[in-house]
């Protein structure tokens, strides 16, 4: 993995100014949503090796949520967006 | 060959011209009773007890790579039973009595050295967090010391107490925790297994597994294919990957941990150290290096290789905890893939399919659990039913809501 991360709006910044939350799992189930629903988005993850979009939050720059589209095996970086580009259709 | 005293003296008298390999290097067979993926050391120390205590014996150990090129040849070593929750202290302390009979059991030096793990505290908030810690290991039976500044100054005079962020206040000591030469329990858990007829079979990758129905068949494997009755995972951080042949999501993230290794010194520190504040450990080899390490890297990774930027951060903690080690050179790191669970607590169970038994979720914590995750894995495979320390490792109980967290930070596999 590089130690520089280039941020959509910061440009490459070195890797500890950025916070990591993980996968972009499916989207937040709504309040109602059945316990089956709620346990596969809070506890099971794809985890793939290969190709991986995840979440990183700028947090000692412009403090902007980003998706990083990375290879967990090669750490290769192939794709970074603004998280707010992401669809944000609620499940059920 | 049993090893001993006079096995050596004999073969010095024959300039050790005598010696036979440990294991065999076997062709696989068609089938097997049961199949072991994964010849880590969880996976080699099933072979064994499954062989030893419940006779099963037509066993096969699959290993990708070569033996203990997994985490079991990469780990820090450090072996302890300090933990706070019901569902894990009697598994870990059960693991703790094995190591202290281990070398006896399976005829091999393994290094097995109770020099202590200390933990050390900086607030008096941490400092209740041990005590109560320290309380639940005594009533578990297993010894814990809470250790005031003075008493470690005694054991550890090089500390810098008054740092400036985190004084040292003490630390919870258990004595009977330290570290184990880590390939030679690969290596003896190997040897063992062998003599009790179980083929351990290296360069062999598992790439689909084959079902009928919910009933496994066998294996695909780079060496062909080969049926089963029971098939056992136990890949560590390749988990997930493996898991997926069968169409199964895990809670489980693999991620990138760290260790180094430093240029050989004096004797300097002879117990472990963990810094309570930062992400750093460490202890001293037999050889003189430092062996040290910190926290896991916080991105998902199958590289077995981590970044600079943790580097960096475990220099700074190490330096903020012995200013001394400021003058030593490292020599080598390296990295490994943990399979980080959703609650830092690993899973033994029976899975959704019959005859399919999952072994994961070790997280960085794996290697002092390595005899009694093979016990309790053979005992699982052997009888259907879980050993008595192991009860709480199962797979649906974040569906149920009985998390093992003993960080108390949620499904975030990269807090744990
Ligand atoms: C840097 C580092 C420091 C650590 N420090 C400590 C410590 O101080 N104390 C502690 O208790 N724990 C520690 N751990 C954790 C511990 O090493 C692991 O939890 C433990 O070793 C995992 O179990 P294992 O030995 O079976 O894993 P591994 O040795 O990784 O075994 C899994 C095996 O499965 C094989 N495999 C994977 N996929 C396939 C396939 N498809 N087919 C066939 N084989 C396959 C792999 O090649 C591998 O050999 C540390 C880990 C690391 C990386
Ligand atoms: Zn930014």
């Amino acid at each position: 993995m590089s130690s520089l991360v280039k941020c959509p709006h910061c440009g490459l910044r070195p890797r500890e100014e950025f916070t990591i939350r993980g996968e972009v799992a499916t989207p937040r189930p709504s309040a109602g949503a059945d316990e089956a629903t709620w346990f596969d988005h809070v506890y099971l993850r794809d985890n793939p090796r290969g190709e991986h979009r995840e979440y990183w939050h700028h947090s000692s720059g412009c403090r902007r949520w980003l998706v990083l589209t990375r290879n967990t095996l090669t750490h290769e970086t192939s794709d970074v967006v603004d998280a707010s580009t992401l669809k944000t259709e609620g499940a059920q | 060959m049993r090893y001993s005293a006079l096995s050596l003296l004999g073969n010095a008298f024959s300039k050790n011209k005598n010696w036979k390999p440990a294991w065999r290097n076997p062709d696989p067979k068609p089938n097997y009773d049961v199949i072991i993926i994964g010849g880590g050391g969880h996976g080699l120390a099933t072979a064994y007890y499954l062989s030893k205590v419940f006779g099963v014996r037509n066993v096969a150990v699959l290993e990708k790579g070569y033996l203990g090129s997994g985490n079991i040849g990469r780990n820090t070593t450090i072996i302890r039973s300090n933990y706070l929750l019901e569902g894990n202290n009697p598994f870990y302390e059960f693991s703790m009595k094995l190591w202290e009979g281990l070398e006896q059991d399976f005829n091999f030096n393994a290094m097995v050295s109770q020099r202590g793990v200390i933990n050390l505290f900086h607030s008096d908030a941490q400092r209740d967090a041990y005590t109560r810690r320290g309380n639940a290991m005594r009533l578990h039976g297993v010894d814990a010391e809470l250790l005031n500044r003075d008493q470690l100054r005694e054991k550890l005079p090089f500390l810098d107490y008054e740092n400036a962020r985190f004084p040292i206040m003490g630390g919870l000591m258990q004595a009977r925790g330290g570290t184990v030469r880590h390939d030679a329990v690969a290596w003896g858990f190997a040897r063992g297994a062998d003599q009790n007829g179980v083929d351990i079979i290296q360069n062999c990758e598992v790439t689909g597994i084959d079902r009928d129905g919910d009933q496994i068949t066998g294996v695909q494997t780079t060496r062909g294919a080969i049926t089963c009755n029971k098939l056992a995972m136990a890949v560590a951080g390749s988990s997930s990957h493996v898991a997926k042949m069968v169409d199964m999501r895990l809670p489980i993230e693999s991620h990138a941990l760290q260790a180094f290794v430093s240029e050989g010194l004096k004797p300097f520190i002879d117990t472990v150290v963990t810094f309570g504040a930062g992400h750093f450990y460490v202890s001293q080899s037999d050889k003189g290096g430092l062996v040290f390490g910190g926290d896991i890297e916080g991105y998902n990774s199958y590289a077995q290789r981590g970044n600079l930027a943790c580097v960096e951060h475990v220099a700074e903690a190490g330096m903020a905890m012995i200013p001394a080690l400021s003058r030593v050179r490292i020599l080598r790191s390296w990295g490994g893939i943990m399979d980080m669970s959703m609650d830092g607590s690993p899973i033994m169970d029976r899975t959704h399919l019959a005859n399919l038994y999952f072994n994961g979720g070790w997280c960085y914590g794996g290697f002092k659990a390595t005899p009694a995750s093979g016990y309790c894995f053979a005992h699982l495979l052997a009888t259907d039913t879980p050993h008595e320390t192991a009860t709480a490792f199962r797979m649906d109980r974040f569906a149920r809501g009985y998390l093992l967290d003993e960080k108390g930070v949620g499904a975030q596999a990269n807090l744990h």
